[in-house]
């Protein structure tokens, strides 16, 4: 392998450790600013190292207390945190309330720990379009795991599975019968699964429901997903949680899951680069191009139907 | 939406430093710059300045909000103030809320808090100085 470039000035100071320079990447990397472009080229030699690792799961189960409890554990045990909370964008306002660091508590001047709130933007999927990034920043500044916190997800918002290589999907007691966990959707994502809340009455059965839906099959490479029952109240199951991440990060490895599974999200990740850049191109075209520009009158006048017309569309870009 | 046409949100931090334990103006104020298309990072109660201040850099926020009924804002402001300058960029400013008498706040103006809004003023006039300060030379 090739030795990595020498660095940009602001790159060098993320891997340097420079919390400022890390914040203001991030974001350039939010706003699309032509700066990120630079510091990201340049870091990715030094990332893949960090663990991803995602929390997901509907609006109020606990992610964000489950992730100050965990930021918590992996502190007491020496190791750095980076983490990305995603809370949603109003889609009126564009505004959001960003109110994941609430539950955070660290100890006074820790640096070892990096927080940041990222609100979606109007994307779709549970995680921002700077959220991958952002990861890549954390993981090239260093920190030795980064938790990625996705908004109160509904039942297909799996965006996670492309930024994270542990999902841990959390739910609380009384989300609803054994039906909901054979349904498609946040089911399937799960490497763990934790049962947050579980003071609380009905635990007993939501942790019965599930080993059912796991005892049926499923996970992906013979991997079986392990139920945790947690608490953040009176803090119990904590260790057993970043236990059961780190059994399934081991399995990665052991399985060669690992490899496979960071091709194919790095493939998604290409491919869903390129489809942006294409579509942004064409919605251009069709609106500026002199030629292009009737397709879309006729269209209107169903003088052509759509399909036809996105044919003439991508005609156009391979006469280039 | 395509990429080429992100729009860059004002971020503000919302904190309130000190050991009050009322926090519904701030969280009034929260939501009207959430309306206002802000992008509102609410730190919630019992700040440090020092986690305040630690809290704007990561989050790379163009304002921060203090908010305080306390009335030990002449012990925690210029503490947040004089922690900004050292740790973070020149850009973020400062505003205020909360019960403080109008000598501290002719004073805490002095120091640098550029804004400061006492139980009368209106949302829509908080929301204007908050993006008339972001948008506004440092």
């Amino acid at each position: 392998m090739t030795r990595p470039a020498p660095l940009p000035p602001a790159a060098r100071a993320i891997v340097r450790g420079d919390a400022r320079a890390l914040a203001r990447a991030i974001s350039a990397v939010e706003n699309g600013d032509p700066a990120a472009d630079p510091i990201l080229r340049a870091i990715y030699p030094r990332t893949g190292k960090a663990p991803v690792i995602g929390l997901t799961g509907p609006l109020g189960v606990g992610k964000s207390s489950l992730v100050s409890a965990l930021v918590g554990h992996l502190r007491a045990g020496g190791r750095s945190v980076g983490v990305v909370a995603v809370d949603p964008s109003s889609p009126f306002s564009g505004g959001s309330v960003l109110g994941d660091r609430i539950r955070l508590e660290r100890a006074p001047g820790d640096t070892r720990v990096f927080f940041r709130s990222m609100a979606s933007r109007g994307a779709v999927g549970g995680v921002a379009e700077a959220t991958r990034e952002t990861a890549r920043l954390l993981d090239a500044a260093g920190f030795d795991v980064v938790l990625v916190e996705t908004v109160g997800s509904g039942q297909v918002d799996l965006a996670i599975r492309e930024i994270a290589s542990t999902r841990v999907v959390v739910l609380v007691p009384h989300l609803g019968d054994e039906v909901q966990t054979l349904k498609a959707g946040l089911f399937e994502i799960a490497d763990v699964f934790c049962v947050n809340k579980s003071d609380l009455p009905g635990a007993e059965s939501a942790l019965k429901d599930l080993s059912e839906l796991v005892s049926l099959g499923g996970g992906r490479d013979g991997w079986r997903p392990p139920i945790v029952a947690t608490s953040t109240v009176t803090p119990s199951g904590i260790d057993r949680l970043w236990a059961a991440i780190e059994a399934h990060q081991k399995f990665l490895d052991s399985s060669g899951a690992r490899a496979s599974g960071e091709r194919l999200r790095l493939k998604q990740e290409i491919v869903g680069r390129v489809r942006d850049e294409l579509a942004a191109e064409l919605a251009g075209r069709l609106e500026q191009d002199p030629e292009l520009r009737g397709l879309l009158d006729r269209v209107v006048d169903r003088t052509l139907d759509p399909r036809s017309a996105a044919d003439r569309l991508l005609a156009s870009l391979r006469d280039r | 939406m395509s990429p080429k046409r992100r729009t860059t949100p004002i971020r503000v931090l919302i904190a309130k430093p000190g050991l009050d334990g009322h926090d519904r103006g701030a969280k009034v104020v929260a939501r009207a710059l959430r309306d206002a298309g802000m992008e509102v990072i609410y730190a919630g109660l019992r700040q440090t300045p020092e986690e305040i201040v630690r809290a704007a850099v990561e989050e790379d926020v163009d304002l921060v909000g203090l908010s305080i009924l306390s009335g030990a804002h002449m012990a925690l402001f210029p503490r947040v103030l004089s922690l900004l300058k050292k740790e973070s960029h020149p850009g973020i400013k400062v505003f205020a809320g909360g019960i403080i008498p109008d000598e501290d706040a002719r004073r805490l103006k002095r120091m640098g808090v550029r804004a400061i809004f006492g139980p009368g003023a209106s949302l829509e006039e908080i929301v204007r100085t908050a993006e008339k300060l972001a948008r506004g030379p440092t």
